[in-house]
């Protein structure tokens, strides 16, 4: 019996073997997460059945609305969009915007208590893969830890093994966001003391990781703060979409990320950082 | 009564326990859901120690291990851990009143978290809720109401 123990803490600590394993694993036990999840699921459609005329009409009207706005934006957005290639194309940088991307629905399933992590309704048979970027309509939520053949999981960027390389918006300053194991809270550790960084800049993805695009909202800085003497600031942030409360999440694809593209964007920044 | 059909319901108490263990609660009561494999565990190993032993307890956790995406072995070392004590001692434990009971499933969880904590911690970088042992208390909260729950269907279904 207690070999039996050894060999499973053997097993435990090779669990990198069991990476690809685990594809069929998941989807071995995903029949019991689907039987949790079906109470909830039931839930929501009913209360969706039981909504009254008026309020869909209301609902209708809004979000007509918001179409219409977005819409408008939009017009905007593919001039801007052909601009911003000319403009980089004097700069002799290209940058690839990724196009694909997938609605999914979170299962509102308990994961381990140590870790952040989401339970996705889509796995490897609609393309999940792993390291994928996930994001909602606020910012980014987090990237693909596991995957199963119709479930993924998505660790947050809020988890304590997380790290996202990031830039400040308004000045493009490089920086590292790590989680810190609280729903609301990341750290910005390695900023220099003396780095214009000032309390609600919002940060967005770098993109020099070449797993999340580049340009994504990611937190606002909330509190920037250093002692005289001190190599690095004390930078903590709040991530900007709701992790805890988000339904649906955007699965992004990286398809044509190419080295040289990475290589290329890689320069820009650091001949941007150098000039400042 | 046949193997097949006492099979039956102890793998539905797993099946059920497994549901329970990853139903949606709100994030305020997450922390005080009981550990209801620990309890099924504990309860079948007791009353059965000749049909769940061991390896039903490493094949349970390994399943909560997937179905919570935590590292593969954990919850199953543990669980395997707990039947083992529990089937060497089970003798004596079924003599003791279910005060004492109580007592000793708050004793097990608490050791299992414990140990849980540090296998994690020792695996990779984790931070420690301070809700995290709440469950402890929930768990023995529900052990006698649940313990007669389970005589009940062991005695109205016929396992043995």
């Amino acid at each position: 019996m207690i070999a039996f123990s050894l060999i499973l803490l053997l097993s435990d600590s090779q669990f990198n073997l069991f990476a690809s394993l685990r594809i069929y694993l998941n989807s071995l036990v995903s029949p019991v997460q689907y039987v949790a999840d079906a109470p909830q699921k039931l839930f929501s459609a009913l209360s969706e059945n039981v909504m009254t005329r008026q309020a869909l009409k209301e609902r209708n009207q809004q979000l007509e609305k918001d179409n219409l706005h977005l819409k408008a934006d939009r017009l905007l957005l593919t001039q801007l969009q052909n601009e911003n290639k000319q403009l980089r194309e004097l700069l002799n940088s290209k940058r690839v915007f990724t196009n694909k991307r997938m609605i999914t629905e979170v299962m509102s399933l308990r994961s381990d208590p140590f870790t952040h992590q989401l339970l996705i309704d889509k796995g490897a048979l609609d393309g999940v893969y792993l390291g994928q970027p996930v994001i909602n309509e606020d910012g980014v939520v987090g990237q693909v830890s596991q995957v199963g053949s119709t479930t993924s999981r998505v660790l947050l960027i809020v988890d304590a093994s997380h790290g996202i390389p990031v830039r400040v918006q308004r000045n493009d300053v490089a920086a590292i966001v790590h989680g810190s194991g609280a729903w609301n809270k990341l750290n910005v550790p390695f900023v220099q003391s003396n780095a214009d960084l000032q309390e609600g800049d919002l940060l967005v993805t770098s993109g020099l990781g070449g797993r999340f695009p580049a340009g994504y909202p990611v937190a606002t800085v909330t509190h920037f703060n250093y002692q005289e003497g001190a190599l690095y600031a004390e930078v903590t942030a709040t991530p900007v979409a709701l992790l805890d409360r988000s339904r649906y999440l955007l699965l992004l694809w990286n398809v044509h990320q190419v080295q040289e593209s990475d290589l290329s964007l890689d320069s820009l920044e650091s001949e941007d950082v150098t000039t400042e | 009564m046949s193997l097949l059909s006492n099979y039956r319901i102890i793998y539905s108490t797993f099946f059920l326990g497994l549901i329970c263990a990853i139903f949606p609660l709100p994030i305020i009561l997450n922390a005080f859901r009981p550990d209801w494999m620990m309890l099924i565990i504990f309860y079948w190993v007791l009353a059965l120690p000749h049909r769940v032993g061991i390896v039903h307890a490493f094949i349970v956790g390994l399943l909560l291990d997937l179905l919570l995406g935590s590292t593969l072995g954990m919850h199953a070392l543990v669980f395997s851990i707990l039947a083992y004590i529990v089937s060497i001692n089970y003798q004596r434990i079924r003599y003791f009143t279910i005060v004492q009971t109580t007592l000793l499933v708050g004793l097990f969880i608490l050791i299992s978290k414990v140990s849980l904590y540090l296998i994690a911690s020792s695996l990779h970088e984790i931070v420690l809720h301070k809700h995290y042992f709440w469950s402890i208390f929930t768990s023995m909260l529900i052990w006698p109401w649940f313990f007669l729950f389970m005589r009940f269907i062991r005695i109205r279904f016929k396992v043995a």
